[in-house]
Protein backbone atom coordinates (compact mmCIF):
# COMPACT_ATOMS: atom_id res chain seq x y z
CA UNK A 1 0.00 0.00 0.00
CA UNK A 2 1.22 3.69 -0.23
CA UNK A 3 1.84 5.94 1.87
CA UNK A 4 -1.20 8.15 3.12
CA UNK A 5 -0.94 11.96 1.75
CA UNK A 6 -1.42 14.35 3.44
CA UNK A 7 -1.56 18.17 1.99
CA UNK A 8 0.00 20.69 3.92
CA UNK A 9 -1.05 24.38 2.33
CA UNK A 10 0.86 27.29 2.45
CA UNK A 11 -0.51 30.83 2.32
CA UNK A 12 1.74 33.85 1.89
CA UNK A 13 2.30 34.67 5.87
CA UNK A 14 1.95 31.22 7.06
CA UNK A 15 4.80 29.57 9.42
CA UNK A 16 3.88 26.37 10.75
CA UNK A 17 3.79 24.49 7.05
CA UNK A 18 7.64 23.44 7.50
CA UNK A 19 6.48 21.82 11.20
CA UNK A 20 3.41 20.55 10.01
CA UNK A 21 4.64 18.37 6.79
CA UNK A 22 7.50 16.89 9.44
CA UNK A 23 4.93 16.03 11.74
CA UNK A 24 2.95 14.55 8.95
CA UNK A 25 6.51 12.41 7.94
CA UNK A 26 7.22 11.28 11.62
CA UNK A 27 3.71 8.89 11.61
CA UNK A 28 5.09 7.76 8.05
CA UNK A 29 2.71 9.47 5.96
CA UNK A 30 3.49 11.82 3.09
CA UNK A 31 3.74 15.20 3.33
CA UNK A 32 2.05 17.02 -0.07
CA UNK A 33 3.15 20.84 -0.17
CA UNK A 34 -0.18 22.56 -1.38
CA UNK A 35 -0.23 26.31 -3.04
CA UNK A 36 -2.57 29.00 -1.94
CA UNK A 37 -2.89 30.25 -5.61
CA UNK A 38 -3.56 26.86 -7.13
CA UNK A 39 -6.52 25.26 -8.26
CA UNK A 40 -5.12 21.75 -7.07
CA UNK A 41 -5.49 19.46 -4.04
CA UNK A 42 -3.18 17.30 -5.99
CA UNK A 43 -5.26 14.35 -5.05
CA UNK A 44 -4.22 14.44 -1.54
CA UNK A 45 -6.14 12.44 1.69
CA UNK A 46 -6.44 14.77 4.11
CA UNK A 47 -5.48 18.53 4.11
CA UNK A 48 -3.45 20.14 7.03
CA UNK A 49 -4.11 23.56 7.52
CA UNK A 50 -1.03 25.45 9.83
CA UNK A 51 -0.95 28.64 11.43
CA UNK A 52 0.65 31.81 10.65
CA UNK A 53 -0.45 35.00 9.50
CA UNK A 54 -2.12 34.23 5.94
CA UNK A 55 -2.61 37.34 4.16
CA UNK A 56 -0.91 39.15 7.00
CA UNK A 57 -4.58 38.90 8.95
CA UNK A 58 -5.59 42.01 7.02
CA UNK A 59 -8.98 42.39 8.00
CA UNK A 60 -9.81 39.25 9.98
CA UNK A 61 -8.01 36.32 10.47
CA UNK A 62 -8.57 34.39 7.90
CA UNK A 63 -10.90 36.19 5.99
CA UNK A 64 -8.83 36.84 2.75
CA UNK A 65 -7.36 33.52 2.81
CA UNK A 66 -10.58 31.63 2.67
CA UNK A 67 -10.98 33.28 -0.97
CA UNK A 68 -7.75 31.73 -2.12
CA UNK A 69 -7.87 29.62 -5.08
CA UNK A 70 -6.90 25.98 -3.22
CA UNK A 71 -9.72 27.51 -0.84
CA UNK A 72 -12.66 26.99 -3.96
CA UNK A 73 -11.24 23.61 -4.11
CA UNK A 74 -10.77 22.69 -0.42
CA UNK A 75 -14.39 23.86 0.78
CA UNK A 76 -16.71 21.87 -1.25
CA UNK A 77 -14.30 18.56 -1.20
CA UNK A 78 -14.19 19.36 3.06
CA UNK A 79 -18.21 19.51 2.82
CA UNK A 80 -18.14 15.98 1.03
CA UNK A 81 -15.90 14.27 3.87
CA UNK A 82 -12.48 15.42 2.77
CA UNK A 83 -10.56 15.27 6.46
CA UNK A 84 -8.45 18.97 7.25
CA UNK A 85 -7.42 19.81 10.31
CA UNK A 86 -6.74 23.84 10.94
CA UNK A 87 -4.74 24.72 13.59
CA UNK A 88 -4.91 28.28 14.65
CA UNK A 89 -5.08 30.37 11.77
CA UNK A 90 -5.91 27.69 9.99
CA UNK A 91 -8.77 27.20 12.60
CA UNK A 92 -10.08 30.94 11.89
CA UNK A 93 -10.16 29.82 8.10
CA UNK A 94 -11.88 27.08 8.99
CA UNK A 95 -14.27 29.29 10.73
CA UNK A 96 -14.13 32.06 8.26
CA UNK A 97 -14.98 29.71 5.93
CA UNK A 98 -18.30 28.18 7.42
CA UNK A 99 -16.67 24.75 7.21
CA UNK A 100 -16.85 25.10 11.25
CA UNK A 101 -19.58 27.19 13.53
CA UNK A 102 -18.54 30.34 15.24
CA UNK A 103 -15.47 32.70 15.13
CA UNK A 104 -12.29 33.39 16.86
CA UNK A 105 -11.61 37.07 18.50
CA UNK A 106 -9.27 38.96 19.88
CA UNK A 107 -7.76 37.31 23.55
CA UNK A 108 -9.96 38.99 26.36
CA UNK A 109 -6.50 39.48 27.79
CA UNK A 110 -5.73 41.64 24.76
CA UNK A 111 -2.04 39.98 25.05
CA UNK A 112 -0.48 37.45 22.82
CA UNK A 113 -0.03 34.47 25.08
CA UNK A 114 2.37 32.04 23.95
CA UNK A 115 2.84 29.16 26.58
CA UNK A 116 2.29 25.15 26.74
CA UNK A 117 -1.10 24.53 27.17
CA UNK A 118 -3.64 21.70 29.41
CA UNK A 119 -6.21 20.27 27.40
CA UNK A 120 -9.19 17.70 27.68
CA UNK A 121 -10.26 15.57 25.02
CA UNK A 122 -14.09 15.82 24.73
CA UNK A 123 -14.09 14.05 21.31
CA UNK A 124 -12.37 10.83 20.01
CA UNK A 125 -15.12 10.16 17.34
CA UNK A 126 -13.39 12.51 14.45
CA UNK A 127 -10.68 11.81 11.60
CA UNK A 128 -8.29 13.69 13.82
CA UNK A 129 -8.50 12.50 17.27
CA UNK A 130 -9.49 8.96 17.55
CA UNK A 131 -6.12 7.73 18.79
CA UNK A 132 -7.29 9.68 22.24
CA UNK A 133 -9.48 8.66 25.03
CA UNK A 134 -12.14 10.22 25.57
CA UNK A 135 -11.28 12.71 29.07
CA UNK A 136 -7.36 12.40 28.26
CA UNK A 137 -5.76 15.33 29.30
CA UNK A 138 -2.75 16.40 27.06
CA UNK A 139 -0.67 19.37 26.88
CA UNK A 140 0.18 21.41 23.44
CA UNK A 141 1.42 24.65 22.82
CA UNK A 142 -0.62 27.60 22.41
CA UNK A 143 0.64 31.08 20.99
CA UNK A 144 -1.91 33.28 19.42
CA UNK A 145 -3.64 36.75 19.69
CA UNK A 146 -6.89 36.00 18.09
CA UNK A 147 -7.89 32.91 20.33
CA UNK A 148 -11.34 33.56 21.81
CA UNK A 149 -14.02 31.37 20.33
CA UNK A 150 -17.49 32.73 20.15
CA UNK A 151 -20.74 31.96 18.59
CA UNK A 152 -24.56 32.76 19.17
CA UNK A 153 -26.40 30.83 22.34
CA UNK A 154 -27.57 28.89 19.91
CA UNK A 155 -24.52 28.04 17.94
CA UNK A 156 -23.15 27.22 21.07
CA UNK A 157 -26.18 25.29 23.10
CA UNK A 158 -26.10 23.27 19.83
CA UNK A 159 -22.15 22.45 19.36
CA UNK A 160 -22.30 21.29 22.82
CA UNK A 161 -25.85 18.99 22.27
CA UNK A 162 -24.10 17.63 19.39
CA UNK A 163 -20.66 17.14 21.29
CA UNK A 164 -18.84 19.06 18.69
CA UNK A 165 -16.38 20.15 21.58
CA UNK A 166 -13.46 18.60 20.86
CA UNK A 167 -10.96 19.66 23.38
CA UNK A 168 -11.39 22.64 26.26
CA UNK A 169 -8.80 24.61 27.81
CA UNK A 170 -8.30 22.98 31.63
CA UNK A 171 -5.73 24.89 34.46
CA UNK A 172 -6.34 27.95 33.23
CA UNK A 173 -8.31 29.41 29.90
CA UNK A 174 -5.46 31.24 27.85
CA UNK A 175 -7.80 33.31 25.82
CA UNK A 176 -11.62 33.74 27.18
CA UNK A 177 -12.28 31.35 24.89
CA UNK A 178 -16.55 30.53 25.57
CA UNK A 179 -16.90 27.32 27.83
CA UNK A 180 -13.12 26.83 27.53
CA UNK A 181 -13.37 26.06 23.97
CA UNK A 182 -9.87 25.08 22.45
CA UNK A 183 -11.50 23.41 19.31
CA UNK A 184 -13.93 21.97 17.77
CA UNK A 185 -15.14 19.41 14.84
CA UNK A 186 -18.16 19.76 11.95
CA UNK A 187 -21.22 17.43 12.81
CA UNK A 188 -19.35 14.79 10.39
CA UNK A 189 -16.26 14.84 12.30
CA UNK A 190 -13.85 14.94 9.21
CA UNK A 191 -13.15 18.57 10.16
CA UNK A 192 -11.56 19.68 12.93
CA UNK A 193 -10.19 23.18 14.23
CA UNK A 194 -8.08 24.42 17.23
CA UNK A 195 -6.20 26.95 18.31
CA UNK A 196 -3.21 24.65 20.20
CA UNK A 197 -0.68 23.64 17.60
CA UNK A 198 -0.13 19.68 17.72
CA UNK A 199 2.51 20.15 15.17
CA UNK A 200 5.25 21.39 17.99
CA UNK A 201 4.69 19.31 20.01
CA UNK A 202 5.97 15.87 17.86
CA UNK A 203 9.57 15.44 19.10
CA UNK A 204 11.06 15.64 22.37
CA UNK A 205 14.71 17.25 20.95
CA UNK A 206 13.16 20.58 20.34
CA UNK A 207 12.10 21.12 23.48
CA UNK A 208 8.90 20.14 23.46
CA UNK A 209 6.15 20.19 26.14
CA UNK A 210 4.65 16.64 25.36
CA UNK A 211 4.75 14.23 22.24
CA UNK A 212 1.27 14.33 22.49
CA UNK A 213 0.76 15.99 19.07
CA UNK A 214 1.54 12.86 17.61
CA UNK A 215 -2.00 11.56 18.37
CA UNK A 216 -3.48 13.97 15.52
CA UNK A 217 -1.41 12.17 13.02
CA UNK A 218 -1.61 8.77 14.17
CA UNK A 219 -5.33 9.25 14.18
CA UNK A 220 -5.83 10.68 10.70
CA UNK A 221 -3.12 7.82 9.66
CA UNK A 222 -5.83 5.47 11.33
CA UNK A 223 -8.33 6.81 9.79
CA UNK A 224 -7.04 6.67 6.40
CA UNK A 225 -5.99 3.26 6.51
CA UNK A 226 -9.08 1.86 8.01
CA UNK A 227 -11.06 4.02 5.20
CA UNK B 1 -19.45 59.09 -8.32
CA UNK B 2 -20.34 58.62 -5.07
CA UNK B 3 -18.89 57.24 -1.52
CA UNK B 4 -21.25 54.29 0.23
CA UNK B 5 -19.89 54.04 4.25
CA UNK B 6 -20.41 50.66 5.71
CA UNK B 7 -20.02 50.40 9.09
CA UNK B 8 -19.22 47.11 11.01
CA UNK B 9 -19.74 46.55 14.99
CA UNK B 10 -19.34 43.55 16.93
CA UNK B 11 -22.67 41.99 17.85
CA UNK B 12 -23.84 43.51 21.19
CA UNK B 13 -23.32 39.91 23.02
CA UNK B 14 -20.02 39.70 21.77
CA UNK B 15 -17.53 40.82 23.93
CA UNK B 16 -14.82 43.92 22.93
CA UNK B 17 -11.88 43.55 25.07
CA UNK B 18 -10.65 46.92 22.52
CA UNK B 19 -13.57 48.69 23.60
CA UNK B 20 -13.08 48.04 27.22
CA UNK B 21 -9.47 49.22 27.46
CA UNK B 22 -10.33 52.23 25.84
CA UNK B 23 -13.18 52.97 27.66
CA UNK B 24 -10.72 52.42 31.03
CA UNK B 25 -8.05 54.55 29.55
CA UNK B 26 -10.76 57.50 29.23
CA UNK B 27 -10.76 58.82 32.80
CA UNK B 28 -6.71 58.69 32.71
CA UNK B 29 -6.84 61.23 30.33
CA UNK B 30 -9.38 62.91 32.34
CA UNK B 31 -11.98 62.67 30.25
CA UNK B 32 -15.25 61.81 32.70
CA UNK B 33 -18.83 60.80 31.98
CA UNK B 34 -17.48 57.65 29.45
CA UNK B 35 -20.07 54.70 31.13
CA UNK B 36 -18.64 51.91 27.35
CA UNK B 37 -16.89 52.54 24.42
CA UNK B 38 -17.53 50.06 21.17
CA UNK B 39 -14.69 49.82 18.92
CA UNK B 40 -15.86 48.72 14.93
CA UNK B 41 -14.80 49.18 11.44
CA UNK B 42 -15.40 52.01 8.72
CA UNK B 43 -15.22 51.33 5.13
CA UNK B 44 -15.22 54.28 2.68
CA UNK B 45 -16.39 52.66 -0.59
CA UNK B 46 -15.53 54.81 -3.69
CA UNK B 47 -18.47 53.92 -6.43
CA UNK B 48 -17.23 54.87 -10.29
CA UNK B 49 -20.72 55.75 -10.97
CA UNK B 50 -23.69 56.74 -8.83
CA UNK B 51 -24.84 55.26 -5.68
CA UNK B 52 -28.30 53.77 -7.12
CA UNK B 53 -30.24 50.82 -5.88
CA UNK B 54 -27.63 48.14 -7.69
CA UNK B 55 -24.91 50.19 -6.53
CA UNK B 56 -26.08 49.87 -2.90
CA UNK B 57 -27.62 46.25 -3.50
CA UNK B 58 -23.95 45.36 -4.62
CA UNK B 59 -22.16 46.77 -1.91
CA UNK B 60 -24.73 44.97 0.64
CA UNK B 61 -23.44 41.52 -0.64
CA UNK B 62 -19.25 43.08 -0.16
CA UNK B 63 -20.34 43.65 3.05
CA UNK B 64 -22.35 40.27 4.08
CA UNK B 65 -19.25 38.40 1.85
CA UNK B 66 -15.98 40.02 3.10
CA UNK B 67 -16.26 42.98 5.09
CA UNK B 68 -18.27 41.50 7.93
CA UNK B 69 -18.24 37.83 9.28
CA UNK B 70 -21.89 37.71 10.05
CA UNK B 71 -21.71 35.41 12.65
CA UNK B 72 -20.00 37.99 15.12
CA UNK B 73 -19.98 41.12 13.25
CA UNK B 74 -23.26 43.61 12.05
CA UNK B 75 -22.68 46.26 9.53
CA UNK B 76 -24.91 49.37 8.15
CA UNK B 77 -24.62 50.99 4.80
CA UNK B 78 -25.04 54.15 3.86
CA UNK B 79 -24.47 56.97 1.50
CA UNK B 80 -22.21 59.41 2.26
CA UNK B 81 -24.58 62.67 1.37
Amino acid sequence: MSAARVGVVTFPGTLDDQDAARAVRLVGAEAVPLWHADHDLKGVDAVFLPGGFSYGDYLRCGAISRFAPLMEELIPAARAGLPVLGTCNGFQILCEAHLLPGALTRNASLHYVCRDQRVRVESTDTAWTNAFEQGQEITLPVKHGEGRYVASAETLAEIEANGQVVFRYVGGNPNGAMNDIAGIRNEAGNIVGLMPHPEHAVEELVGAPSTDGLGFFTSILKKLVNA
Amino acid sequence: MARVIVDVMLKPEILDPQGQAIARALPRLGFSGVSAVRQGKRFEIELEGPADDAAIADVRKMAETLLANTVIEDYTVRVEA
